[in-house]
């Protein structure tokens, strides 16, 4: 039994924590979706990917976007738990690029479901900061089911022909690759489809925490029989692994998120004075934010549990660790945020104050990869449960 | 980074499920089988067996009759203690006043009174609380008054004694200097319950049980040398043994072994044609309660990576007592929920309800006691503010 971070770690998040001094909240506001700062001020379009290819390349630099990749498709071979470690710094500050989207979720299905060429040309250009990529797998009515597809893909002369509707891909609007899942012949199936593709069209979506997303609708896109990742029938559990990877890396930027907003709310605590004195020695506000903490301490425990487990070759053990965070990350992180934007009294109901800013991203998050229903369903689903 | 106990840990884990289920006689498994509620005598007979296979005090030193246990291995122990629904011993002697002594008792008290708490011989109760003094127990009133002849006079009242009648010797927070600031006249003082003027009355608890007791002093005569540690140095004496009470009572092996009871309960009642333990209302309203459980295990593993390191308890420990005392309610307002109206049975009477739902009603009302002893959960809220949030100050 062992907490402690080997020294390779510790500069790592170092380094992630020394990025992010040169990626404060005011960057993130410059590049959101929606919303500016200032009175009288409404709701305005900023910038259209909602992060900077610069910075991309940057992390591309660092390393970081081949961080768990294996070394044999140019990635650099460390564990799944190191990213995170990353992940959970990226999240104090809200820093927008898609390291979750493209990396791990639909970087995660490609490793799962491609071959080994494939994996190294779609993600190789990723790992040098050049493109990033998109996961398409829900669809209308499916809820958090991925197994719920009814966009199809039928073989003839060596080509593809894909029709069907996907929702809430993340990154889409922006990735130069989306990996789609489809039903074929032999069941769920994976494909590459480069952006531009004839008869793909992709409505942009603003998410609540200023960041985007796509709905996409393919009419007769063709794509040669090598888009297909892998072989036919793979993909529900390429998409089922990837999705577990996202979920358990929300769960560290749950942690990076609650811890930043339990100090936050702490300082204003006691340095806001009515009636005489800092409220922070007023009782109940002492409890809510000692509630705070206790949600708090749950997340970083189950954030290991489940970065650790993520990459777990039986896949029980894997679903009821990133579902025992997920779920705690619904319920205790969403705590921790509420009491967050209530302590902060009115200027938390603020565009301006950046309390808002995580209130919405952890909501965000905990929507997303299996709300708390799905989980706790699943959790109660596996033999370990009975 | 590694979330595993290791083969030799593993190994050791068996090792004990083992013994512990071989050395219970029959009769404890009978009910410890059905969480049932055991009697003093009962608890006296486990502590005897445990004690002959000299694992009674795992986290006493070897000199003293410890079995050299490490953290690790005294966690294991304690947990599958937990999982069987063995008697749990009484603290107070093994985990509470054995423990002072051994710091800061002198070698005659030593001697004289820890060979017996560990053989089970004397039983021990706690003499903290008044009925003026819970949460504020720096205000406690029962005095020992210095006669001049080598003894203390003890007047006063304490209260929530637990198993204060069966007990042989209580330990005391007295007051022996009424000048003093509250905190710095007290003594820590061992009273033998046989001294005349002692009296310990128990009372019913919401759960139907005599667990607890009012303790009356009436000029009772106490030899200084009962004192442990300094005249007036009680405090911090008795500060640093409520640290160890405190993360004693995260409970997950108690919680454990309450989930899975709701389970067998859910397993076999019936509604709607199904059990409700494959209604998926009743199996989302447990896998809830299991998961908060589950990062409470973790929580408590970190706590115990910490300590196999030697650090002293972190931030991290403080959360156990509120969020596990949390739990183990939550366990059994939920295994009343299952039972739906057998949750009315009261003692089972004609065994209207299976043996594995009788006791159910009366630890779900006890335990409404998890919250309030060991340091409030409101006030473990405030230590918590100002010491590790700084708010406040």
């Amino acid at each position: 039994m062992d907490f402690e971070l080997n020294e390779d770690q510790k500069l790592l998040k170092d380094s992630a924590a020394q990025f992010t001094k040169s990626s404060p909240v005011t960057r993130m506001r410059k590049l959101r979706s929606h919303g500016s700062t200032g009175h009288g001020a409404h709701i305005g379009e900023n910038d259209p990917i909602g992060w900077e290819p610069a910075v991309w390349k940057q992390m591309a630099d660092l390393g970081w976007l081949g961080l768990f990749y294996p070394e044999d498709v140019g990635g650099l071979g460390m564990t799944f738990f190191d990213l995170c470690l990353i992940v959970e710094e990226l999240g104090k500050t809200l820093v927008p690029e898609p390291i979750i989207a493209s990396v791990i979720l639909a970087g995660g299905a490609v490793l799962h479901a491609g071959t080994k060429a494939q994996q190294k040309a779609i993600l190789g250009p990723m790992i040098d900061g050049k493109t990033s990529l998109a996961l398409a797998w829900a669809e209308k009515n499916g809820r958090y089911d991925a197994s719920h597809v009814k966009t199809t893909a039928t073989l003839a002369d060596g080509e593809y022909t894909l029709t069907g509707e996907k929702i809430w891909a993340l990154n889409g609007h922006a990735a130069d690759t989306l990996i789609v899942s489809a039903q074929t012949a032999s069941g769920i199936s994976l494909f590459a489809i480069p952006k531009g593709t004839a008869g793909l069209t992709l409505t942009g979506i603003k998410t609540m925490d200023g960041q985007r997303a796509a709905n996409l609708r393919l009419e007769g896109v063709q794509v040669p029989a090598s888009a297909l990742l892998g072989e036919e029938g793979k993909g529900l559990d390429a998409i089922e692994a990837a999705l577990d990877l996202a979920a358990a890396a929300t769960c560290s930027e749950a942690v990076g998120i609650a811890s930043t907003v339990l100090w936050m709310t702490v300082n204003y605590l006691n340095v806001r004075k009515q009636f005489g004195v800092a409220i922070g020695t007023f009782q109940a506000l002492q409890h809510k934010s000692v509630d705070m903490f206790i949600e708090t301490e749950l997340l970083k425990s189950t954030a290991i549990l489940a970065t650790v487990k993520a990459t777990d070759t039986d896949v029980n053990e894997r679903k009821r660790a990133v579902s025992i965070a997920k779920a705690q990350l619904s319920s205790g992180g969403k705590l921790v945020v509420q009491h967050s934007l209530q302590l902060h009294g009115g200027i938390g109901i603020t565009d301006e104050h950046d309390v808002g800013l995580y209130f919405k991203r952890m909501n965000v998050i905990a929507s997303l990869f299996g709300d708390e229903e799905h989980h706790l369903a699943r959790f109660a689903s596996l033999p370990s449960f009975a | 980074m590694d979330l595993s106990f290791t083969p030799e840990q593993e190994a050791f884990r068996t090792e004990m499920r083992q013994f512990i289920a071989t050395a219970m006689p029959p009769h404890l498994h009978k009910k410890a089988d059905v969480d049932g509620h055991f009697e003093m005598d009962e608890i006296l007979e486990w502590h005897k067996i445990l004690h002959q296979k000299g694992c009674v005090a795992p986290h006493w030193p070897t000199e003293v009759g410890g079995p050299g246990w490490d953290a690790a291995q005294r966690f294991i122990f304690g947990e599958e203690l937990e999982k069987s629904g063995a008697p749990q011993l009484s603290p107070f002697g093994l985990s509470m006043v054995g423990p002072l002594i051994i710091q800061f008792g002198n070698d005659a008290q030593k001697a004289r009174f820890l060979p017996k708490i560990l053989s089970g011989e004397e039983l021990w109760c706690q003499g903290y609380s008044e009925p003026d003094a819970g949460s504020d127990l720096a205000s406690l009133r029962t005095t020992a008054v210095d006669d001049g002849n080598g003894n203390f006079i003890v007047n006063g009242q304490k209260t929530w004694t637990t198993y204060g009648q069966y007990a042989d010797w209580i330990f005391c927070l007295v007051r022996t200097d009424q000048t003093a600031k509250k905190q710095a006249g007290i003594s820590f003082l061992l009273i033998d319950m046989k001294t005349p003027g002692v009296r310990a009355l128990p009372m019913l608890t919401t759960g139907h049980t005599p667990a607890f007791c009012d303790t009356w002093f009436e000029n009772a005569i106490v030899p200084k040398e009962n004192v442990v540690g300094p005249i007036n140095g009680g405090w911090s004496m008795a500060k640093a043994l409520l640290g160890h009470e405190r993360t004693m009572i995260g409970a997950v092996g108690l919680s454990t072994r309450a989930i899975q009871r709701v389970k067998r309960i859910a397993q076999a009642t019936e509604a709607g044609g199904r059990s409700l333990l494959e209604d998926p209302v009743f199996r989302t309203k447990i896998a809830r309660l299991e998961v908060k459980l589950e990062a409470l295990r973790i929580q408590n593993y970190r706590v115990l990576a910490g300590a196999q390191l030697g650090h002293a308890p972190g931030p991290e420990s403080s959360i156990l007592k509120i969020r596990g005392s949390e739990i183990q309610q939550q366990a059994f307002e939920l295994a009343m929920e299952v039972m739906g109206q057998n949750s009315l049975a009261w003692f089972n009477e004609n065994d209207v309800v299976s043996p594995l739902e009788e006791w159910v009603a009366s630890s779900f009302n006890y335990l409404r006691a998890t919250t309030i002893y060991g340091g409030s959960n409101e006030i473990q809220r405030n230590v918590i503010a100002k010491m590790i949030l700084g708010l406040g100050n």
